[in-house]
C-alpha cells in the first residue's frame, strides 16, 4: 500500500516540476495561435477560444494592415551561421577530440584543461573586446563573424564530447583494423568514426542548438538583415511603447519547430548509442 | 617460410628499458609460447612484432624481410586480441571478410575463404549476428577466424584465453591447437599461465623484466629449469626450492639442509659444487610421495618422515603440505587414501630429480 502512496507522490512530483517546464513554452505556441486581443484579456483567457493563423501572415508580411518582418530572410541567417559553425565545430570537435584520445603529445593534458576552462567564461563577458576587434577587422554584421564568435563557443565542447566517445572506442579495435589491412586512416574512417557517430551526432546537436538559440552575442554582433538571426529579430517586435506578443510568439515558434525536428530526427542516435559486444565489456 | 628472428630487440619508454636487447629465432610452422609475469615485456615483444610498437633497437625480420620500419598492414601478419577487438558494427561475415576487402580481393575470393575459415573454425551458423550476439568462446573463434583468412605468414596471439572461464579456456586451448595442426603457420602466442604454455607450445620462451631467461620446449623447461625462476614459474604446485650447504659425507656430495637433513645429490651435480657452497635444492611435488603413493622406479630415495599439515585433495592426486628445511614444501600423493592434518607419514624424496642451483645467483649448476 505505501509503495502505491509513494508512487503517486513521485508522480504528483514529476507533474508539478514538468509544469512548471512546459507551461511557458505552451503558452508561446498558444499566443502565436491566437488574437491579440485574447493575448491582452484580463482575467486571461487560458485555452484560445478561436485559433488563427493570422500572427504568422502578419510577420511573413502577408497581411495588409502591418508591415512584414523579414524573417525568411532572418531564417536564412540562422540557417547559414548555425549549419556552418555546426559543421566546422564538429570537423575541428572530430580531429581534436580523436587527437586527444588517441594520441600522446607534449601539453595534452594543460591544452586540454584551457579548452575546459574557455567554457567557464560566461561568453557575454567577452562580448565587449569581441566587438572592438571585430568592428576593427569589420567583422561586425558579417556572418563570418558570428560564425567565428560560435565557433569559440562550441568548440571546446565538442571536443570534449567527442574526446568521450573515442576514449569509450578499444584502441585494439584501431590496432585490429591495423593489422588487417587499414592505414590508419581507414582504420578511423571504416571502424572508429562509424562507432563514434552516436557520439558526433549528439555534439552536432548540441552545437547547433548552441548557435540556433544564441542571443546575446549574436544581437552584439549584428546589425542588420546582413546577419541578424532568428533570436535577434525577435527584438523587431518591441517598438518604445508596445510590444507584439503574438508576432513575437509566431517567431518563437518558427524558431522551436526546427530545433525540435532535428532534435527529434537525431534522438535516435543520442539514446540507442551502440552496443560494445565486439570486445569483452 | 616464414621465420620470425628478432636480433638486439630493444624497447624503451624514455628512459625506461621494458625489453632489452633479445634474441629469439621462431622457425617456419613453430608454435611459440611467450610466458612470463606482468611486466616481462612479452606483450611488448609481441606488439613489436605485429608493428603496433616502434622498436627502440635491434632489427625484426619476418621471412627474407627486415620489418623494423614497415607498418602492420604490410607484414602479412595477423593477431588475435585479449578483448578479442570485432568490429561491433559489423556481423560476423564482415568481420571475417574485412581484411580481404581492404585488400581489394573480389567478391567471389572472399565469400570461399570467408566460408572457409568459418567451416574451419564451427562458425558458419553465426554468421550473419553481430559480435554482441554471439557468446565469450564464439566471439573468440571469430576473433581466430579472422586471423586465418588472411593466410598470414605469422599468426600473432595476445593473451586470448584470459577472458574466458577455466572451462571454456580448456575448450578453447585444444581449439587452438587443433586450429594449428590444420592450417600450419607460425604462430607466436603470448600468455601468463604456464598451463597454456606448456599444453600449446613447440617451444616455451620464459620471459622475466625484458629479459629471455629459457627457451626450450615443454619438456625441457619443466625437466631442466635453467635457474630458479623458471624452476618456480614452470610447473603447478612450483618447484620446492630449499636453501643448503654442500658438504662431502662419506664420499659422497651432500646438501645439509637448515633442519639437519642431509640429501646426497646426484652424481651429475656432484662435480659442480664445491664444499661449503651455499645452494638451493630444489625438487617438484612429484619427487616427494608417501611411500607406496609416488611414481615407481629404481632410482635412489631418501626416505623422510614428516606431520602432514595439510592435505588437499584434488581427485587423482592429493597435494601434503609439510615442512623440510625450514620451510613449508608440497608433496604429492598418487592414488590417494584419505590423510587427516596432523598424520605422520614417511616420505620417498627422488634424489635423482633433484635440483641444484647456486644459491648466490640462481642458476642452476646442471644445465
Amino acid at each position: 500500500m505505501e509503495r502505491s502512496w509513494q508512487r503517486w507522490l513521485i508522480r504528483f512530483g514529476i507533474f508539478v516540476v514538468m509544469t512548471i517546464i512546459c507551461l511557458p513554452g505552451l503558452w508561446i505556441v498558444m499566443t502565436a495561435f491566437r488574437d491579440n486581443v485574447e493575448v491582452m484579456a484580463r482575467p486571461p483567457v487560458w485555452i484560445p477560444e478561436r485559433w488563427t493563423l493570422d500572427n504568422f501572415r502578419a510577420i511573413l508580411g502577408m497581411s495588409e494592415n502591418q508591415q512584414g518582418i523579414p524573417v525568411v530572410r532572418y531564417f536564412v541567417n540562422s540557417l547559414i551561421i548555425s549549419v556552418t559553425s555546426t559543421i566546422l565545430a564538429l570537423l575541428i570537435g572530430m580531429m581534436g577530440g580523436y587527437a586527444f584520445a588517441r594520441y600522446r603529445f607534449k601539453g595534452k593534458n594543460v591544452a586540454f584543461l584551457w579548452l575546459m576552462l574557455s567554457r567557464t567564461v560566461p561568453g557575454i563577458s567577452l562580448s565587449l573586446p569581441v566587438f572592438m576587434i571585430w568592428s576593427r577587422v569589420g567583422l561586425i554584421d558579417t556572418d563570418f563573424g558570428v560564425i567565428l564568435v560560435y565557433l569559440a563557443l562550441n568548440i571546446p565542447f565538442t571536443i570534449w564530447l567527442i574526446d568521450g566517445f573515442f576514449r569509450q572506442i578499444p584502441l585494439s579495435l584501431s590496432e585490429a583494423a591495423q593489422v588487417d589491412g587499414c592505414t590508419r586512416w581507414q582504420a578511423f574512417w571504416k571502424i572508429e568514426f562509424p562507432l563514434a557517430k552516436s557520439g558526433i551526432a549528439s555534439a552536432g546537436i548540441f552545437a547547433f542548438l548552441t548557435s540556433w538559440n544564441e542571443f546575446a552575442l549574436a544581437s552584439q554582433l549584428t546589425r542588420t538583415t546582413a546577419s541578424k538571426t532568428l533570436p535577434v529579430g525577435l527584438m523587431d517586435f518591441t517598438a518604445q511603447f508596445t510590444v507584439d506578443w503574438t508576432g513575437m510568439c509566431a517567431m518563437a515558434v518558427i524558431i522551436i519547430v526546427p530545433a525540435l525536428l532535428l532534435t527529434f530526427i537525431v534522438q535516435k542516435h543520442l539514446i540507442a548509442g551502440l552496443t560494445f559486444g565486439g570486445v569483452k565489456g | 617460410m616464414a621465420e620470425v628472428k628478432l636480433q638486439k630487440l630493444v624497447k624503451k619508454y624514455g628512459n625506461v628499458g621494458v625489453v632489452h636487447g633479445i634474441d629469439l629465432t621462431i622457425a617456419h610452422n613453430e608454435f611459440v609460447v611467450l610466458v612470463g609475469p606482468s611486466g616481462c615485456g612479452k606483450s611488448t615483444t609481441l606488439r613489436m612484432i605485429a608493428g603496433l610498437e616502434d622498436i627502440s633497437g635491434g632489427t625484426i625480420s619476418i621471412g627474407d624481410r627486415v620489418v623494423n620500419d614497415l607498418p602492420p598492414r604490410s607484414r602479412n601478419i595477423s593477431m588475435v586480441f585479449q578483448n578479442y577487438a570485432l568490429y561491433p558494427h559489423m556481423t560476423v561475415k564482415e568481420n571475417l571478410g574485412f581484411s580481404l576487402k581492404i585488400a581489394k580481393q573480389d567478391e567471389a575470393t572472399i565469400e570461399k575463404r570467408v566460408a572457409e575459415a568459418a567451416e574451419i573454425l564451427g562458425l558458419t551458423p553465426l554468421l550473419a549476428r553481430t559480435p554482441g550476439e554471439l557468446s565469450g568462446g564464439q566471439r573468440q573463434r571469430v576473433a581466430m577466424g579472422r586471423a586465418i583468412v588472411r593466410h598470414p605468414d605469422v599468426f600473432l596471439f595476445d593473451e586470448p584465453l584470459s577472458n574466458l572461464d577455466a572451462k571454456l579456456r580448456g575448450q578453447m586451448r585444444v581449439e587452438i591447437k587443433k586450429l594449428h595442426q590444420k592450417v600450419k603457420t607460425t604462430i607466436v602466442y603470448v600468455t601468463h599461465d604456464q598451463v597454456e604454455a606448456m599444453t600449446l607450445a613447440d617451444r616455451i620462451v620464459i620471459m622475466k623484466d625484458g629479459h629471455i631467461e629459457q627457451v626450450g620446449t615443454p619438456a625441457e623447461v619443466f625437466e631442466q629449469p635453467k635457474n630458479t625462476f623458471v624452476a618456480t614459474f614452470i610447473g603447478s604446485p612450483p618447484m620446492n626450492l630449499l636453501d643448503a650447504t654442500t658438504a662431502t659425507e662419506g664420499g659422497r656430495k651432500v646438501a645439509k639442509l637448515a633442519d639437519g637433513v642431509t640429501l646426497a645429490l646426484p652424481a651429475a651435480a656432484a662435480d659442480k659444487v664445491s664444499d661449503g657452497q651455499a645452494i638451493t635444492v630444489g625438487f617438484r611435488a612429484e619427487a616427494f610421495s608417501p611411500v607406496g603413493y609416488g611414481l615407481t622406479g629404481d632410482s635412489e630415495v631418501a626416505a623422510i618422515e614428516r606431520t602432514v599439515t595439510l592435505p588437499e585433495p584434488l581427485g587423482t592426486e592429493t597435494l601434503l603440505y609439510t615442512e623440510l628445511g625450514g620451510k613449508e614444501v608440497q608433496g604429492k600423493m598418487l592414488n590417494p587414501r584419505p590423510v587427516q592434518p596432523g598424520e605422520q607419514l614417511t616420505f620417498n624424496l627422488d634424489l635423482s630429480r633433484l635440483h641444484v642451483f647456486d644459491k648466490a645467483s640462481g642458476k642452476s649448476v646442471l644445465v
